[in-house]
């Protein structure tokens, strides 16, 4: 464990000492910002319509109507944002002729693998939290449910999670960190609109496609519906994405 | 210290590295020699463990590299072909991360930079960015990681490689300063290099090894004829005549300002040629031996005029 810290303090610092991680952080509080910004004015100029007629004031709800689509939203930013985030990990290493000296340290291959990862994890995990802070202005003010918003950053952190681990490994394919952030993203917007051709499908491959797509297991968790299929879903993701790194790293090492 | 017992690399259908068998003691200086492309780096990657094997064995402080890869690497310190550097971190920060995944003790982890950064001279840029620094702050750099966990091997790839003279120097006698302490196997071009630092040379070529042993032991090796280089007051053509007259003396020539004389490798022909200077007065400035050089070691053994 103490190894594994060693490469997240490492790459922390790489993180903070360069531009890359500020910029993706700011630029993902500043789509946040506007996002929750134009929802809820939005929502603040139609509630007072709806309150006005019985049958809709039932349904002035503010985790469906502010933070469902706000989630849905900042999904979406996140797979643009998060392969920026997992590119260099080991692209980096691998055109920086690094690689050589921490393939040649004591640390196994999964230390640095699981090293590497938890740094993004926790890039990621800065990002959301610095993002929840002008949300949580709306339990000052008003009284939203709380569980559906912890959900719904809980289903945020966990798909990003799983958009990480299929980083890395597209990062240790490459030396390239462009190449290595398009694939990702390549193989993202694939698993996206596996939900659109499911509909089209059928039998067993709508259900199929539909479990596989990133989507699909997140409307629930914004919606407050815990299901640990979901959850599965995305460790089981991260983890098969950190198990093809392990490989494609030992596999180059043995050739 | 190292030991390697019939080492095989194969890149696909190439082979880099064939039959490789050598062995450096403790404590020695030892230099991997080689053209281009010749597997040096490729011999240097499997000690580390950094590439495996295609087939043979090899071990490093007694541990197989194969089988106890983790205990080798413990052992080893390793500046590879590309000097393996973080530009976005400090110098001392970097050796501390260093340290940390070699796995030196929490407590020692100071001690050890601060010796790490004596030893190769980097007190005045200890607090500076690595991109910030020069070539040979960074080829020193490099070899300060090498040396941070106290190694008893240390195998350098291309230490003094984009140095200036002056640099050159001083991480010679840097490298001179570890024999005895640690075992050392370092790859060069410069051949200067392995006569001033090493004890002992490995010549590589194709992937195969050439030849192995002691500076002195080769050069003696495969010296085709003895004999010796004279400086003489009278110079005139006819001296090469007496010369040319003594028994065993194959050959007399000019080379500039200087006789050179040959003879036998098996004969010693040295007192008749002094008697010969002193009966006709030549006046002996100077007689020095045909030692083979490594210039000519290294070209006859690469270049495969010579057969052992």
């Amino acid at each position: 464990m103490k190894a594994v810290w060693s490469i997240i303090k490492k790459e922390l610092l790489t993180y903070f000492t360069s531009p890359i991680a500020y910029i993706i952080i700011f630029t993902f509080l500043l789509l946040s910002g506007f996002f929750f910004y134009s929802l809820i004015s939005w929502f603040n100029s139609i509630a007072p319509q709806m309150a006005q007629n019985p049958y809709y004031y039932q349904q002035i709800n503010i985790n469906q109507m502010v933070f469902s689509p706000l989630f849905n939203n900042l999904s979406i930013v996140l797979m643009l944002m998060l392969p920026l985030l997992s590119m260099r990990l080991f692209s980096e290493e691998k055109k920086m002729g690094t690689e050589e000296l921490l393939f040649t340290s004591p640390l196994s291959i999964t230390q640095i693998i699981v090293g590497k990862y938890l740094a993004s994890l926790i890039v990621l995990f800065i990002m959301l939290l610095l993002s929840a802070i002008p949300v949580l202005f709306t339990f000052i003010y008003g009284n939203p449910e709380t569980v559906p918003f912890l959900l719904g950053y809980l289903g945020l952190f966990l798909m990003g999670a799983a958009f990480l681990g299929l980083g890395v490994f597209w990062s240790s394919i490459t030396e390239n960190q462009i190449v290595s952030a398009v694939l990702t993203f390549g193989t993202l917007l694939l698993f996206w609109v596996l939900s659109w051709v499911s509909y089209s499908a059928h039998g067993i491959w709508q259900g199929v496609l539909n479990y596989l797509s990133f989507f699909e297991h997140f409307d629930s968790l914004t919606r407050g519906i815990f299901d640990t299929t979901d959850l599965v879903y995305y460790l089981s993701f991260a983890f098969f994405g950190l198990f093809l790194t392990h490989s494609v790293i030992q596999s180059r090492r043995w050739r | 210290m190292i030991e390697t017992q019939h080492l095989q690399k194969k890149y696909g259908d190439l082979i880099a590295v064939e039959d490789l068998s050598f062995k450096v003691e403790a404590g020695e200086i030892w230099g991997l020699l080689g053209p281009n492309a010749a597997g040096k780096t490729t011999t240097m990657r499997i000690l580390t463990g950094y590439l495996p094997a295609t087939s043979g064995k090899a071990s490093v402080a007694g541990y197989d590299v194969f089988e106890q890869a983790e205990e080798v690497k413990k052992e080893i310190g390793y500046l590879p072909e590309t000097v393996p550097l973080y530009p976005e971190m400090t110098v001392e920060a970097y050796l501390g991360f260093v340290a940390e995944i070699k796995q030196v003790p929490k407590n020692q982890k100071k001690a050890a930079i601060d010796r790490a950064v004596e030893t190769t001279g980097l007190t005045a840029v200890r607090k500076r960015l690595i991109k910030n620094i020069s070539r040979g702050y960074r080829q020193r750099l490099g070899i300060a990681q090498a040396l941070i966990h106290n190694p008893k091997v240390i195998i350098l790839d291309e230490p003094t490689i984009g140095l200036d003279p002056a640099q050159i120097v001083e991480i010679r006698q840097l490298i001179k300063s570890l024999r005895g302490e640690h075992t050392v196997l370092l790859s060069t071009h410069i051949l200067a290099e392995v006569t001033q630092v090493c004890d002992g040379v490995v010549i590589i070529n194709e992937g195969k090894l050439m030849a192995a042993g002691r500076l002195a032991e080769l050069t003696t090796a495969y010296r085709e004829k003895d004999g010796v280089y004279l400086k003489l007051k009278k110079a005139e053509d006819e001296v090469l005549n007496l010369f040319r007259q003594l028994p065993g003396v194959e050959k007399a020539v000019r080379e500039g300002e200087e006789i050179r004389l040959e003879w036998d490798r098996n004969l010693d022909r040295r007192d008749e040629v002094i008697k010969c200077c002193l009966e006709h007065q030549l006046g002996l400035i100077e007689m020095r031996s045909l030692a083979l050089t490594i210039e000519e070691l290294y070209l006859r053994i690469v270049s495969g005029g010579i057969e052992q």
